[in-house]
């Protein structure tokens, strides 16, 4: 029996995907389980695995091309059975994507798209086989071909779901190898090997020993913030650099900063505080929190008809582990002393290699950090966390030889590259923030003065 | 260490504990003259005499209560049941007597018997002898029920159950009789009650087995080794009280039990372990417990039926292999 294959939600987030690269061609064998097609969506590159076994009869979906949610993108059935009637009705399910600024194709809306008669699952033709009961002395019958979805249950071992609750790992983006599409084990262990590969730079912080501070901050909770209707310019701005650069349109500043005294900083805090040692970037944590509130209209966010004005500087880390890129967040980091933002770092970075952390926890920053001058690179563009206004990307610190005085001396220089989202940022209001944390990073006591 | 049958390690226990504790007797169908149906009891009127071994007559529930009556006096009786389905006509001394003595007396009467005997299938006896009933006597508070399945743990079992002050159902199996086996040379080495044996070591799966199909279960988990799975064989040994710990801690490691009994499925002692893994270890369950039990209807009498209605090291296999998702 021909089953259809449709857009599968792979992330909690995703609301349609783009597919990347068909992994079979029309023609090709199918088993259950296997890699499919790769699919972008609004966090990664995710494989698609088939549900059935079968034929892969027809693609649905050329590559680069997007489709919503349940969409149908192939039909899998046998080499020579008649799947005409179920192209006739995948035709009349293709739908127009959620609306997005990327240049994407979008699949072609059709006459017949009405949904308040369109189920996500397919209908009539599809086999929706019920999990056979096996008997010990019978032959163990093949697992029906598509999970049994009929109530929109997920079907899981209770060790599987704990697994995968420990892990992290996402269940809606498996297929479960058991009866009736019941996930078990071997794939979460399956899933956890093979993550996608982070992509965007991340520091990887070094895990000191974790101390808190005796004296426990006050914890905050996200930011309040306030939302301004978007003037006729920004509506303006945002309309026409959306046709130019893709969806967030980057632009990129660059400063050299001179980093001796908050080198020396660095060091005196570690002599009074051994057990602790900050690092620059707690620093540079700490500094562009405290330029953020000086600067409110960095610490915003583009609305799509409001820019958001945030009240306290949350501040995402990132953090590489092995499952990829995540951004603890430092709340209020304007309001918190440099041994709580060291230690909170330190704390939540370990967390987030042991896949501890909680959504809360790396979700919903203001702006982001990104450090990546321990791997020994000079400078770099790091791309915006969606939907924050920009991220600071740091170089390593290193001797270099500058111009003082007339004079050439050497000089520890560090290089950041700020990328701000122009819908929200324009070059002068972010060029007026990377100036002040220049003027605070190369004279720390600023941190105390005001 | 000595390699003996199941048949003569009991005889051996028995004839130690006559030996060792004058108040220990034994009485029977068959015991003393005919020096016993399977002969287990061999020479143990001619060591011990007729005060100590007694040939009773086809009367099972009297001298079912005798023995729980010589109890109440201070004795030790060993009462053998030739089969535990003629026991049935006895359950009431051994349930509402024996079980129920200690604890309507407050206490004063303490009921040191051991009924002992065959159960579960044999060679083609059928419906009314063929029947395994140690989930109905492990139902009752006050009876210990026992099933050893190697010539070791019969010797040391049947010994640590002799010494018992409760009341004890020792479950043979016929067809174990002749089974050889390793026995510990020591003429006090006792097992305790209550304690399961992890017969063998695995990681992949558990299987849960007890009498007749410990080896069968073992000889599944041989089969299954050679494809790569690693089984872990479990004997409870005792089944009330049962050391459900050790399942548990099993389970725990493998993520997915068989449970291998020659009984019937229904309320046997295979839906009790099932349940206590439910209870206990849900969480590291990647499928639900699976038993392999005896058919459910009367023992066939035809060989071939025989052969069908009792599970089989196949099935076993298969069961694990269903609870492997393989």
């Amino acid at each position: 029996m021909a089953t259809q294959v449709v857009m599968p939600k792979l992330s909690p987030t995703m609301e349609e995907g783009q597919l990347s690269r068909w992994l079979k061609k029309e023609g090709d064998k199918v088993s259950m389980g296997e890699p499919l097609a790769e699919i972008d969506t609004d966090k990664a590159t995710m494989e698609m695995q088939a549900l059935s076994n079968g034929v892969l009869r027809k693609i649905l979906i050329n590559e680069g091309e997007s489709a919503p949610l349940g969409q149908p993108i192939a039909i899998i059935g046998e080499p020579d059975e008649d799947i005409s009637s179920l192209l006739k009705e995948t035709a009349g399910k293709a739908t127009k994507p959620a609306e997005t600024p990327a240049a994407k194709d979008a699949q072609p809306a059709t006459k017949d798209a009405t949904p308040a008669d369109k189920e996500s699952e397919p209908a009539a033709p599809e086999a929706q086989t019920a999990l056979p009961e096996t008997s010990v002395s019978s032959n163990e019958s093949e697992p029906p071909a598509q999970p049994s979805r009929g109530d929109g249950r997920q079907l899981i071992s209770p060790i599987a779901a704990r697994m995968a609750a420990d892990a992290g790992v996402n269940l809606k983006s498996l297929q479960g190898s058991g009866p009736g599409g019941r996930i078990v084990k071997r794939d979460i262990e399956a899933a956890m090997t093979k993550r996608p590969a982070s992509a965007a730079a991340a520091p990887r912080l070094r895990g000191a020993g974790v101390v808190r501070p005796d004296e426990k901050a006050t914890v905050y909770g996200p930011s309040a913030y306030r939302d301004e209707p978007l003037s006729e310019m920004r509506r303006t701005i945002a309309r026409r650099l959306v046709t130019s650069l893709g969806p967030v349109p980057h632009f990129f500043l660059t400063s050299e900063i001179d980093m001796d005294r908050a080198a020396d900083m660095r060091v005196a805090i570690n002599e009074l505080y051994p057990d602790l040692k900050i690092s620059i970037n707690d620093i540079v944590i700490k500094v562009a929190a405290v330029a953020l509130i000086q600067h409110p209209q960095v610490n915003a966010s583009f609305q799509d008809k409001t820019i958001r004005y945030y009240e306290h500087a949350d501040i995402g880390v990132a953090v590489a582990t092995e499952n990829g890129l995540i951004t603890p967040v430092v709340r209020a980091a304007e309001l918190k002393s440099l041994l709580e933002i060291a230690s909170e770092v330190r704390e939540m970075a370990e967390r987030a290699r042991a896949r501890k952390l909680k959504p809360e926890e790396y979700m919903g920053a203001t702006f982001s950090i990104s450090n990546l001058g321990m791997f020994g690179i000079d400078e770099f563009t790091a791309v915006i966390n969606p939907p924050e206004g920009a991220i600071l990307a740091v170089g390593a610190m290193t001797p270099r030889p500058v111009a003082r005085n007339n004079e050439v001396v050497i000089r520890q220089t560090m290089r950041v590259t700020m990328s701000c989202d122009h819908r929200a940022i324009d070059g002068a209001v972010g060029a007026e923030f990377l100036r002040t944390f220049k003027q605070i990073m190369e004279n720390p006591l600023y941190l105390f003065l005001s | 260490m000595s390699v003996m049958t199941m048949r003569d390690a009991l005889n051996l226990a028995l004839r130690e504990e006559l030996a060792r504790d004058a108040n220990v007797f034994l009485m029977g169908e068959e015991v003393a003259e005919y020096q016993g149906a399977y002969k287990v009891t061999r020479g143990l009127l001619q060591e011990f005499g007729p005060k100590r071994v007694i040939d009773t007559p086809i009367t099972e529930l009297g001298f079912a209560g005798l023995g729980v009556g010589a109890a109440m006096a201070g004795l030790r009786p060993i009462v053998e049941f030739m089969t535990f389905n003629f026991s049935i006509l006895a359950t009431d001394q051994i349930i509402n007597s024996a079980a129920k003595m200690l604890y309507m007396s407050g206490g004063q009467f303490k009921i040191p018997i051991v009924f002992r005997g065959p159960s579960g299938s044999a060679y083609q006896v059928s419906s009314q002898h063929s029947q395994a009933i140690e989930s109905w006597y492990a139902y009752f508070p006050g009876l210990k029920v026992v099933m050893p399945s190697t010539p070791a743990d019969a010797k040391g079992l049947l010994k640590s159950a002799i010494r018992d002050d409760d009341p004890v159902i020792f479950m043979e199996q016929e067809r174990m009789y002749g089974m050889k086996g390793e026995v510990p040379d020591d003429d006090d080495f006792t097992i305790p009650l209550g304690v399961a044996e992890v017969k063998r070591e695995g990681t992949d799966a558990t299987i849960v087995a007890r009498s007749v199909m410990v080896p069968t279960a073992l000889k599944a988990a041989e089969e299954l080794a050679k494809e790569g799975v690693s089984c872990e064989v479990i004997d409870p040994r005792t089944i009330r009280p049962l050391d459900i710990k050790t399942i548990v801690e099993s389970v725990k490691k493998t993520n997915r039990v068989v449970i291998a009994e020659e009984s019937h499925p229904f309320a046997g002692v295979g839906a009790e372990i099932s349940a206590e893994i439910n209870e206990r270890a849900f969480d590291y369950l990647d499928a639900p417990v699976k038993r392999v039990s005896g058919v459910d209807v009367p023992m066939p009498y035809a060989k071939n039926l025989e052969q069908l209605a009792i599970p089989d090291v196949a099935q076993v296999i298969a069961a694990v292999r269903a609870v492997s998702y393989l």
